[in-house]
């Protein structure tokens, strides 16, 4: 059984927060299931979840997780901690553990505004629930290796917002270039990946725009390089 | 083994809903009305943590009179049948109507079938968007439900702050400033004396606003508000 998989996504966080950013490439096998799949979700007012693995459960997950916040802050009338919310996330991955052995993996990578510690937040998982903080940045997918050198070379602690989002997708652009189940910029369709910010102001989408004139500039530098 | 005093039917019913009413009758009142942007929900409230109005849904808020830890329960059940419905189906599919039968079903079973009646009254409001008109249901502790329109009051001495709405003759939907304002001055008017706004509980169901509508309006927020 093959189903469409989704690829590299990763998370960096700024002076201010964080940037989590994802790819639009589904696969399945050789094949390209979905040139325009979102991977990046936003799941409340303070955080956001990127996912790598099987795309139908993983979709499922970030759902599920959606209406389990809302439903926790509706009831209780306070949110959840950001703590509280990894942890949840977390036993959702366990889970799905059975699920793993038939092949269908979720592999989520969350990120979080922290209110009372005033600072964003990574949170990485492994298969059986395990779910660790990362201090810097991180990437998951078949193509999270590739981003993740990228990333190591450029990260600075402390970097400022439009420095992070060039950093995260000039990862997102390695990875596609060494890694077959990520997609880069589609310049002939007009597809690019997405990005979104989370920090004390809440969650904001980068403007498609804004991430088409940043792929132009870094594409002009690469074809510099080639002549 | 003695016989059980015989009780007529009309007679049970009537005891239970005095029992219910008197109640109710004991809390505060709780208006909902509706605004240029949407519907406003007001409560004389003297707690900032133990709340009666609430968020049930994307476009939907909940207030209940009575007995505290009786209109808490419904509110729950409220929310989980709102948040399932959503994920099952989709959020728009999550509608005050279904929401305020599923009160009456419950309210009439327990009050025909139970030693003891709920002590509530409950409004379940929905702010219509697109064109849609608003909703505002009025459930009472038998079940009964009534549709209103422009605006509804629960709990306390609901028939007295309804005449006086009523007085005002309301034709549009006044701007959030006027409905305030109106509110207050109405409960100040029952209740024969000033009320400060931190013992108020306001929120809205705001129309403008992308997702879920409900808000509350802290005492911050509503003092520029009444501002002069």
């Amino acid at each position: 059984m093959t189903v469409p998989h989704a690829t590299t996504v990763l998370a960096i966080k700024y002076q201010q927060g964080v940037v989590i950013a994802g790819d639009r490439r589904a696969t399945e096998g050789f094949q390209i299931a979905e040139r325009r799949i979102e991977k990046v979700f936003k799941i409340d007012d303070y955080s956001a979840m990127a996912i790598a693995g099987a795309a139908g459960p993983c979709i499922e997950m970030a759902k599920l997780f959606q209406v389990e916040l809302e439903h926790y802050e509706k009831i209780e009338g306070v949110q959840l901690s950001c703590e509280g919310k990894a942890n949840k996330l977390g036993q959702m991955v366990k889970a799905n553990l059975p699920m793993v052995f038939q092949g269908l993996v979720v592999m989520p990578l969350y990120v979080g505004y922290d209110l009372k510690r005033a600072e964003g937040r990574i949170f990485k998982y492994d298969l059986a629930g395990g779910r660790y903080e990362e201090s810097d940045y991180h990437a998951i997918g078949s193509g999270g290796k590739d981003a993740r050198n990228t990333m190591r070379e450029h990260f600075l602690r402390g970097l400022a917002e439009p420095d992070a989002l060039k950093l995260a997708l000039l990862a997102l652009y390695n990875a596609a270039d060494d890694d077959v189940g990520t997609g880069g910029p589609d310049l002939v369709r007009g597809i690019y990946p997405t990005a979104k910010i989370v920090n004390e102001r809440g969650i904001t989408d980068v403007s498609e725009q804004q991430i088409r004139s940043i792929y132009d500039g870094l594409i002009a530098t690469r074809r510099s390089k080639e002549t | 083994m003695p016989l059980p005093y015989y009780v007529s039917p009309e007679q049970m019913m009537q005891d239970k809903a005095e029992y219910a009413k008197k109640g109710i009758a004991k809390g505060r009142s709780i208006i909902a009305i509706e605004y240029v942007n949407g519907i406003l929900l007001v409560a004389e409230n003297p707690s900032a943590s133990l709340h009666k109005i609430s968020e049930i849904y994307d476009s939907i808020a909940f207030a209940g009179a009575g007995k505290y830890s009786e209109f808490e329960n419904l509110r729950k059940a409220g929310i989980r049948h709102a948040d399932l419905k959503g994920f099952m189906y989709s959020r728009e599919d999550v509608t005050a109507r279904s929401l305020a039968n599923g009160y009456s079903q419950s309210l009439g079973t327990i009050f025909s079938q139970e030693q003891k009646p709920l002590e509530v009254e409950i409004l379940v409001v929905q702010v219509g968007h697109n064109g849609h008109a608003n909703e505002m249901y009025r459930i009472s502790f038998d079940g009964s439900i009534i549709d209103e329109r422009t605006f509804a009051v629960i709990g306390g001495k609901s028939e007295a702050v309804q005449a006086l709405l009523k007085e005002k003759g309301l034709t549009q939907p006044p701007e959030l400033r006027e409905a305030l304002s109106l509110c207050i001055a109405s409960l100040e008017q029952i209740g024969s004396q000033k009320l400060s706004l931190e013992t108020l509980e306001v929120a809205v169901l705001d129309r403008t606003r992308e997702g879920r509508r409900f808000r509350r309006l802290s005492p911050a927020d509503t003092k520029p508000l009444l501002a002069p």
